[in-house]
């Protein structure tokens, strides 16, 4: 639940569950442990073309909400059901206290429902009077213990075995025992009472089937078996979104969401209920059955042409399970009633932006959720959106103004860049290239890592004296260099340009470039993202070259992905926006895949110790590159040691270290802890952002780590 | 296309991963004799006590204390079916019964159900529950003895599609798959049986072909 005010006040509350180590061993436990199960799970499955093959079919019936729900009603009505459609969570509660009233129910049992969690249906039914018990095991320990989830599928992940023992001493007045087995047979027996005495059962619905009219529900407890059977009156609460056209979509779904949940093939049990059923104490031997159907901002939504794919959920919760930022702080921090990323999106539309707007901050956009999610649903982005959103209505952040003013201005952004290289001069510690003391702006909270200097001379100055000259070049490309190797790290550039040099590259560095505009996003500030967008697009023009390349993945991925789609707006700028991103490329993948650059290019002599290597996340899974890197070191002769989750997030996110740096901090620690475990004395990297916060975290940490981006380690070994 | 053999042995390695007990018999009248055995040797098995052992709620107590001899239900059998089964049972000196299961709500130990289709995929079981008894018979007891038709297995839930629209088109209806016993990981995320439903689940291959 967000009760915090202000992003500070939700900071610290992120601090505490930092500070609580079991909830830190449970997440990381799991998230250890779900990584194999997943892959485990989708084991001989073409997952990308069933993930597809779901998006599609969803897309296809968010179309048609309205017209769905006019044939289920139909359909079910004939069947004896009482179908209604409540416009707001309100409205919702309101039916089904009604329903309760108008059937003299006084107690109530329910399986699992994320949509009666978004109602706080409980709270309602309460204050009316009803007695009403959860009996997922989950849901009901929470419920005793007045919370709400923090997991979709597994709402008490955060409590130990003891303080649900505690819990259940208090319930049964009698002392429990902490064993699991016996905590869970109790919760059998008590809750076994519950059903019998229930007058009314309240389920949720993970399908709407419009061809049958059937309700489908997933549960693993069999408790919605008991909930839709026992009580004479049964009323499942679902969101309009579950409709769907044919059983087959949701055979279809549940081949997935089983799977990404929790790695199962399929749950213990999944119930189909068409029509009123038999039922030998409700009135004429049938069950009193009604349907509520919530919409609740859902058929506003399916008609905006980017956020419909939020109806696209099945809620399996696959995007907390992977998010690094959800291992840290759990889901009470991580989501207000929906957890996940998928939470951190409906939050702002089901509950509001005051619950919302420190949220949406919290995303480190390492596009871990996008992958897993089994509906496609790109989530990173849609979150950036609706940050850029919530500071569109809430007024910007000051600093985020100035960045967004400072960056859209090339030539003011880069002069003061410059300018920077003096102001620092009384802070630099020359020997190092660090930031030795840091000023007062950025707080104790920052000395995790240490922070670079801007170099004495850029990129862009040095590129006139070492540019190379190229006879009949088999490639022209243009080179993206981004702020950080343009202004922080030339280096890395010089050591790409002599990677490339000898294959027949020539190379130019088009001098109107500047940021690629992604920590813009990254603050919420989408009209200068867009205007540097569009400066850049004009300062390099993609038909003079036959590849972009970039040394940095961020903005790879960035250039690629997020500027056909920015500049989709301005008929002109597009095609040349989309010319251009096709023309992206990373540093690794044009040097192994294109240029073939292999083991002759390399001293025959191996290297010294292991190499480790950090996966970045915008290479990974923003351009879904993996083995070009990988296959470099080992050419090279780097002796590359894996080492455990790759592929996880440094803790950088640009801005995002800048604003949770606790956060990044912890992210950054495990990414050492375990390319220390390797016995890696190296670590290389694609991204000169993970590069500044790798190398600063050993330099603090003293790990004697020399951390280098991979054109640096490839250029050391070139012949 | 998988033979029926393939679709057998997928059956059985699914439905063992989920820690059903998968059997293969002749004939209905040898699962009976399996489910007869079972219940006689049920509590000579410390793994299916289901919780009345336990320090419990007064209330919950008083529900243990409803059940005193030992219980299979086993509606949905034809008269002459289930007069074998009872035979059977009442030579062991337990009661079969079809319905009123409402009446036995602290616990069965045990509920007989022939099922209408299984998945080879996911080994599932389909199990057409429209009638409350069987609902009740699979739910509450402490074992599920399910009989699954060899010639009733299908390859994936594609395959059995058409079989599962054809069930839910006779309204009203309630159609359950089953895959294992009713399980929970909600606590630390170790993995418990038997949280609601049954505590162990047997499937009884029948080749019926």
């Amino acid at each position: 639940m967000q009760d915090a005010t202000t992003l500070t006040e939700y900071k610290n509350q992120c601090q505490e569950a930092l500070d609580d180590e079991f909830l830190r061993k449970a997440m990381d436990a799991f998230a250890k442990a779900y990584r194999t199960n997943r892959v485990n799970a989708f084991a001989g499955i073409n997952e990308k073309a069933l993930i597809a093959e779901i998006a599609a079919a969803k897309d296809g019936a968010i179309s048609h909400l309205p017209e769905l729900y006019e044939e289920f009603r139909v359909k079910a009505e004939l069947a004896g059901v009482h179908v209604h459609l409540a416009k707001t969570a309100a409205e919702a509660n309101e039916i089904i206290c009604q329903i309760a009233k108008d059937n003299g129910c006084r107690k109530i049992v329910k399986s699992k429902s994320m949509t009666a969690e978004e109602t706080l249906l409980n709270h309602r039914l309460e204050a009316d009077g009803l007695e009403v018990t959860e009996t997922d095991l989950g849901e009901w320990i929470i419920q005793l213990r007045h919370e709400g989830p923090s997991h979709m599928v597994m709402p008490a992940i955060h409590l130990s075995r003891y303080q649900v023992a505690d819990l259940f001493t208090d319930v049964t007045k009698k002392q429990q025992d902490s064993d699991i087995e016996k905590l869970v047979k109790v919760a059998r027996r008590e809750l076994r009472a519950k059903y019998i005495e229930a007058d009314m059962g309240i389920s949720g619905a993970n399908f709407a089937v419009v061809e049958t009219g059937a309700i489908g529900l997933v549960t693993n407890e069999g408790n919605a078996r008991l909930v839709t059977t026992l009580p004479r009156v049964h009323v499942a609460l679902c969101g309009v979104d579950k409709l769907t056209p044919t059983l087959h979509d949701a055979l279809r779904i549940i081949k997935a969401l089983p799977r990404n949940a929790t790695g199962q093939a399929i749950t213990s049990y999944v119930t189909w209920i068409t029509g009123a059923n038999a039922c030998a104490t409700g009135p004429e031997g049938k069950k009193e059955y009604h349907i509520v159907f919530l919409d609740n901002g859902r058929l506003a939504m399916a008609q905006d042409p980017d956020f419909r794919q939020i109806l696209r959920c099945v809620r399996c919760g696959a995007c907390a399970n992977v998010c690094p930022v959800y291992r840290l702080v759990g889901g009470h921090r991580m989501g207000h009633i929906y957890i996940g990323a998928i939470g951190l999106l409906l939050t702002y539309f089901f509950h509001g932006r005051d619950k919302a707007k420190n949220l949406v901050q919290n995303c480190i956009n390492c596009g871990a959720c996008k992958e897993a999610c089994v509906a496609g649903i790109d989530l990173p982005r849609l979150i950036k959106k609706v940050h850029a959103r919530i500071q569109d209505e809430d007024g910007h952040a000051l600093p985020s103004v100035l960045l967004g003013k400072v960056m859209s201005n090339r030539k003011l952004f880069h002069t003061l860049l410059k300018t920077a290289k003096w102001g620092q001069k009384p802070i630099k510690d020359g020997s190092t290239g660090y930031i030795r003391h840091l000023p007062m702006i950025f707080g104790k909270e920052q000395d995790f890592r240490a922070l670079p200097v801007v170099a004495d001379k850029a990129f862009r100055d040095e590129w006139p004296e070492i540019r190379p000259n190229v006879d009949n070049p088999s490639y022209r490309v243009a080179l993206f260099s981004g702020c950080v190797q343009d202004f922080v790290y030339p280096e890395q550039m010089k050591a790409g340009v002599r990677v490339m040099d000898g294959h027949g590259v020539e190379m130019e560095y088009p001098m109107g470039q500047s940021c690629c505009g992604l920590p813009l996003v990254m603050m919420g500030e989408s009209g200068p993202a867009r205007d540097v967008a569009e400066q850049n697009v004009k300062a390099i023009d993609p038909a003079k070259f036959d590849y972009i390349i970039t040394l940095c993945a961020s903005c790879a991925s960035h250039l690629k992905h997020t500027y056909p789609r920015m500049l989709a707006d301005d008929p002109q700028l597009a095609g040349m926006a989309s010319v251009f991103a096709e023309k992206v490329i990373d540093f690794s993948s044009f040097v192994y895949d294109v240029l073939g650059v292999d083991k002759n290019d390399f001293r025959e002599e191996g290297g010294q110790g292991k190499t480790a290597y950090h996966s970045p996340c915008h290479l990974c899974r923003g351009l879904g590159v993996t083995e070009a890197p990988r296959q470099l070191l080992r050419q090279s002769g780097l002796n590359y040691a894996p080492s455990a989750e790759e592929d996880v997030c440094c803790g950088f996110g640009g801005t995002f270290s800048m604003k949770f740096p606790q956060e990044s901090r912890e992210l950054l620690h495990k990414k050492l802890d375990n390319v220390k475990a390797s016995g890696a004395v190296e670590l290389v990297t694609d991204c000169p952002g993970c590069v500044m916060q790798l190398r600063g975290g050993t330099d603090v940490r003293k790990d004697g780590l020399r951390v280098r981006h991979i054109a640096e380690a490839l250029a050391d070994r070139k012949k | 296309m998988q033979t029926n053999q393939e679709m057998l042995g997928t059956f059985i390695d699914k439905a063992g991963l989920v820690s059903a007990k998968v059997s293969r018999v002749k004939t209905l009248e040898e699962a009976f004799v399996y489910t007869a055995a079972l219940c006689d040797t049920k509590e000579m098995c410390p793994l299916l006590v289901s919780g009345c052992e336990l320090n419990l709620s007064e209330p919950s107590m008083q529900l243990c204390r409803e059940k005193t001899g030992k219980i299979i239900a086993a509606p949905g059998l034809d008269k002459e079916q289930f007069a074998s089964l009872r035979a059977l049972c009442e030579d062991k000196g337990m009661e079969l019964i079809e319905d009123g299961l409402r009446r036995h709500l602290g616990g069965l130990d045990i509920g007989f159900t022939v099922c209408d289709l299984g998945i080879a995929e996911t080994g599932t079981l389909v199990l057409n529950s429209s009638s409350e008894e069987v609902r009740l018979a699979t739910m509450v007891c402490e074992t599920h003895v399910a009989v699954l038709p060899e010639s009733k297995l299908r390859a994936t839930s594609y395959d059995a599609e058409p079989e599962i629209l054809e069930f839910m088109s006779s309204i009203p209806n309630y159609l359950s798959f089953i895959t294992g016993a009713s399980r929970t990981a909600d606590i630390e995320r170790v993995l418990a049986l038997g949280v609601h439903g049954p505590l162990e689940l047997h499937i009884l291959l029948w080749e019926d072909k």
